[in-house]
């Protein structure tokens, strides 16, 4: 059978649009209801589809599958596919979007007809965003994506909602244009925008450090990375609360990704020299954004902030460029996006009921809502990253690998995991426990359809923590891949550099940055052809040397 | 002598006879018939175009060169011609309701429009420089009345006597430009002012090229040479301020771009200075000063003027892949602009159009379709993709990137997010804001042109394989 699965995933929720602009029409109520239906059978069934990729999805092989090519732009071309890095965020997009709409289900009462169309075109421009295999479809679904969400955040979004909206569009735009400029002289030196050819082409040096520069302004802002973080809690808190779960569980890790399936590979002299710079930010992230975690009033704002720190532990894993580092910055990715998107859902089950994210409103909801008391604290300890939830793993990983490569930074980064540890527990404390407020006396447990919300969300923390072997597995190969891609590219850079420095000193002063950059280019190309046959690897790499 | 050319020479010509023709009918209907069958002519005047674009597609493919190499009919021509025609067919559309509605209807509106539309063609074609003038001259004319058309409202009158005024001075310091280009190379011809600068220029040539240069400025309303846009935007009647922000844009960049390729290849370097200046000069200008703006009309003239800052960086880069982006560009920036023309039409309140970004208020609840293609056209004046308007920056700054632009290319971009905040604000106010009174009932005309428009817009990245291919062939014929 060779229909293509991946398109179909991607454009399906689209589709589900189209239909929701079509067929609802009629009284408020009917259409309501209509257009709820539609979008959650759609996501639905993208969800179900999308699940017969996991199932067909090789682990073992290094490369694309699902691949899908057609003619587009003469430059670029319409590329899809998924290898193991990209394949986890696809899932988690299309798996956490159901639970979205069915978030939204009695909360959004006005133009729900809009809001449904939006979020669908959302998903299909996120799932697009990772299985694009071309520069330029990239960024098309990259930036295509500001577009709902800024709607989202500016239609039903909370008091402040204009000043959050134009924030997160103009910040996330400015990033991104940079980007752009880079895409295009990497198709003029490349000759092709296509990702696969990319990771096999060696850029000079000069270009890899400002295309990994431009790549940063765009991942940075998106991840977001201090000090650019600062759109990301004005977004979240005004932010309806299926749009926080989005933007937390879901566009944050676009960043990441980009840096995964871009900065790495592609500018790997670049990713190595910048990486203290990396680990420095990410450092700052962690302890500064926990320590400001720890003085918000607003529930929201905590957990954007915690937000922050944990992608810090995303960057510091990726750069560190070790199995261990990249696997845990994946990990993490995964996790965070199951845990905060859940706390995010967690916070919006009291706000519908209290219309408050005050936390000194709140306090002995342990009394009247055992049930919510326990989804809460599940998801409270996996963001601790307590042991046996999947907040640990990702953690550990991105910690291990870091300390191999930089002791220092691993240390610093761990006083966060005691940091987020205090702020969690402390909200956990302050929200649930003590005497219940007057106010709360009335309030309801969770329902049936918040239970089949939290359920799955549950399940899955618990269960990736305990047992991580099935994402890990999924990456592992591309993993392995791209560090050996990676780890080639520096060692001939080192070795282009020493023999430079030994015979060419005079030449070099000289300076003539198009002979270097020629040199330079046949030794990576020679590297990265060879590491597609591992057996090769050690030879190649020692001649190199 | 020269002999008079055998009547199936003139075959590429055509289009440009069947305006001439069909004007000067129209007119005569209208005199013999009288003020009743405005309308109808107006009408009919469509029709005459629809005619010109059948006439323009009829011309057999390849290059003519006629009337001793001053007028040429190639690819490029092609293109911008068809391109100039869908425009001036637009606003033509935009405009037929407007007039009954306002008790405008005159026959010399049409006829005008149809004048100044081939003033376009020749300009496209021209490759000599009295030809431009020739050209441009025809162009601007018509325009200068047509912008007065509403004789009893002091602001038209005012918008036209402005336009007139400051064309004529721009016009002059074109004319002057081109005699020292003949003064300094000895012949008018494109082709051999090429071969006389081919190893540079001196200083008296390079004034001629300077003064060039801000005529076309002016008639693209580049910065510095703008000043005239937002008064005579906001003062002309309204479609025909939607003319003037399509098609005399698309002719005088067509023959900006042709004349500097085409005659002065050998000093690029020298051009690619000014062409930079001016590039950057009106994209900040554009993105900056619209920000403060209350009035639509106000709005999109410095839109258009930021806009026509984007298609210069395609000039700029002074290759084939440039001059195919400021073809795919100025295609793009006429169904844009087309569209938001339409909409601004349709903000028809008690009987009377209203012009402030504010009565756009919660449109999107009172008129939910015209609010959602207002939007998309709005994100692709942003350049947001997958919108068109993206794929037209991209091409231009592509260009660029290649040229070695690259401080070009990163200040377009940063002004562009620059400009994406005004456009986002109107998307705000559309979106986000409480509704106030709704407007009339749209126009089926108006209906038409605005949904083309936003389907275009929306659907251009699902297959752009046309207009692409058709600008590269075009492009490729001024190398």
């Amino acid at each position: 059978m060779n229909w293509p699965v991946l398109s179909v995933v991607t454009f399906l929720p689209l589709f589900g649009a189209l239909l929701v602009m079509l067929l609802v029409r009629g009284n408020e109520r009917l259409a309501r209801g209509t257009a709820r239906w539609i979008a959650l059978w759609s996501t639905l069934v993208t969800f179900a589809i999308s699940l017969v990729m996991v199932w067909r999805f090789d682990s073992g092989s290094a490369e694309f599958q699902f691949v899908e090519k057609a003619d587009w732009l003469g430059i670029a071309s319409y590329h899809m596919g998924v290898d193991g890095i990209s394949l986890p965020f696809v899932i988690l997009t299309t798996g956490l979007m159901p639970l979205c709409i069915l978030a939204s289900w009695t909360v959004i009462q006005t133009r729900v007809k809009e809001y449904m169309i939006a979020f669908l075109v959302l998903e299909t421009l996120m799932v697009g965003t990772f299985a694009a295999l071309d520069l330029v479809l990239f960024y098309l679904f990259f930036e295509g994506g500001l577009i709902p969400m800024f709607l989202i955040i500016g239609i039903w979004g909370g008091p402040r909602r204009v000043y959050a909206s134009f924030k997160f569009f103009l910040y996330t735009l400015l990033g991104s244009v940079l980007m752009l400029l880079a895409i295009m002289a990497m198709y003029w030196e490349a000759g092709t925008t296509d990702i696969v050819a990319l990771l096999r082409h060696g850029f000079p040096v000069g270009l890899q450090k400002w295309a990994w520069l431009a790549f940063f302004a765009s991942f940075a802002v998106k991840m977001p990375m201090w000090p650019v973080h600062t759109w990301l809690p004005d977004a979240h808190v005004e932010a309806p609360t299926a749009g926080s779960v989005i933007l937390a569980a879901i566009l944050l890790k676009m960043g990441g990704y980009g840096f995964l399936r871009f900065s790495l590979p592609m500018f790997p002299a670049a990713s190595h020299d910048f990486a203290p710079l990396i680990f420095t930010l990410s450092v700052v992230a962690i302890i500064y954004t926990s320590l400001v975690a720890l003085m918000q009033e607003d529930v929201k704002k905590l957990i954007a902030y915690s937000s922050v720190a944990h992608m810090g532990f995303v960057t510091m894993g990726i750069f560190a460029a070790t199995a261990q580092g990249v696997a845990g910055g994946i990990f993490q990715m995964i996790s965070h996006g199951i845990v905060s998107g859940a706390l995010f859902l967690c916070v919006g089950v009291v706000y519908d009921r209290m219309h408050t994210r005050e936390i000194a409103a709140y306090g002995g909801l342990v009394n009247r809502m055992p049930l919510y008391a326990f989804v809460f604290m599940v998801f409270t300890l996996a963001n601790v990253g307590l042991p046996g939830t999947s907040g640990f793993v990702g953690e550990f990983l991105s910690l291990i690998g870091t300390f191999r490569v930089n002791t220092a930074v691993a240390i610093l980064a761990t006083l966060g995991v005691i940091f987020s540890a205090a702020y969690a527990l402390w909200l956990y404390r302050k929200m649930i426990f003590g005497n219940l407020k007057p106010s709360l006396e009335g309030i309801r447990d969770i329902g049936w359809r918040e239970t089949v919300i939290f359920a799955p969300l549950v399940v899955l923390t618990i269960l990736f923590g305990v047992a991580p072997k099935p994402v890990l597995d999924m990456s592992a190969a591309s993993v392995a891949q791209l560090l050996e891609n990676y780890n080639h590219a520096i060692r001939a850079a080192k070795a282009v550099e020493s023999k430079d420095r030994l015979s060419f000193r005079g030449a070099r002063e000289a300076s003539e940055p198009g002979i270097q950059t020629q040199r330079y280019n046949v030794v990576l190309d020679s590297g990265s052809a060879s590491s597609v046959r591992p057996g090769m690897t050690d030879a190649t790499g020692g001649i190199v040397r | 002598m020269t002999q008079l050319p055998a009547l199936h020479d003139l075959i590429p010509l055509l289009p440009e006879l069947v305006l001439a023709c069909g004007a000067m009918a129209m007119l005569m209907l209208g005199v013999t018939v009288g003020e009743r069958s405005s309308a109808v002519v107006n009408g009919f005047c469509f029709i005459v175009l629809l005619l010109a674009g059948a006439a323009l597609s009829s011309v057999p493919p390849g290059s003519h060169a006629m009337f001793g190499g001053g007028f040429l009919v190639d690819d490029y021509a092609r293109f911008l011609k068809l391109l100039t025609l869908v425009g001036s067919g637009g606003a033509l559309l935009l405009s037929l309701d407007y007039l009954t509605l306002e008790n405008q209807q005159k026959f010399e509106y049409g006829a005008l429009f149809l004048l100044s539309t081939l003033g376009m063609l020749m300009l496209i074609s021209a490759s000599d420089l009295i030809a431009l003038y020739l050209g441009l001259e025809l162009m601007s004319l018509p325009l200068y009345v047509i912008a007065a058309s509403n004789r009893e409202n002091v602001k038209s009158t005012e918008a036209g006597l402005k336009y007139f005024v400051l064309g004529a001075l721009s016009s002059g310091m074109l004319l002057y430009g081109a005699s020292l280009i003949y003064g300094f190379t000895g012949t008018v011809n494109f082709a051999g002012i090429a071969k006389a600068t081919q190893s540079g220029a001196g200083v008296g040539l390079i004034f001629g090229l300077v003064f060039l240069f801000v005529g076309f400025c002016f008639k693209i309303s580049a910065v510095p040479f703008h000043m005239w846009t937002p008064d005579v935007y906001e003062g002309a009647p309204t479609p025909v301020t939607a003319f003037f922000a399509a098609a005399p844009k698309v002719a005088g960049i067509a023959i900006f771009a042709r004349a500097t390729v085409v005659a002065f290849p050998g000093i690029t370097h020298e051009w690619q200075q000014i062409v930079v200046f001016v590039s950057i000069a009106s994209m900040a200008l554009g993105s900056f000063a619209a920000i403060g703006q209350r009035n639509i009309k106000r709005l999109m003239a410095y839109s258009s003027i930021g806009h026509m800052g984007y298609a210069l960086v395609g000039l700029a880069a002074g290759t084939a892949e440039g001059v195919q982006g400021v073809l795919v560009y100025m295609s793009i920036y006429v169904a844009m602009t087309l569209g938001t023309f339409a909409v601004i039409l349709s903000m028809r309140r008690d009987g009377k159009l209203v012009e402030n970004i504010s009565d756009l208020s919660g449109l999107a609840r009172t008129h939910p379709t015209m609010a959602f293609f207002l939007g998309v056209l709005l994100f692709s004046l942003a350049g947001i993709p997958p919108l068109a308007g993206f794929f037209a920056k991209f091409y231009v700054f592509l260009a660029a990137i290649k040229a070695g632009l690259f401080t070009l290319a990163v200040i377009g971009v940063l002004t562009s997010v620059i400009g994406a905040y005004y456009y986002l604000a109107i998307v705000k106010i559309m979106y986000f804001d409480e509704p106030v009174p709704g407007f009339q009932r749209m126009p089926a005309l108006l209906r038409l042109v605005l949904g083309v428009c936003g389907l275009v817009n929306i659907l251009f990245f699902a297959y752009p394989a046309p207009l692409l291919g058709a600008a590269t062939v075009a492009a490729k014929s001024l190398f």
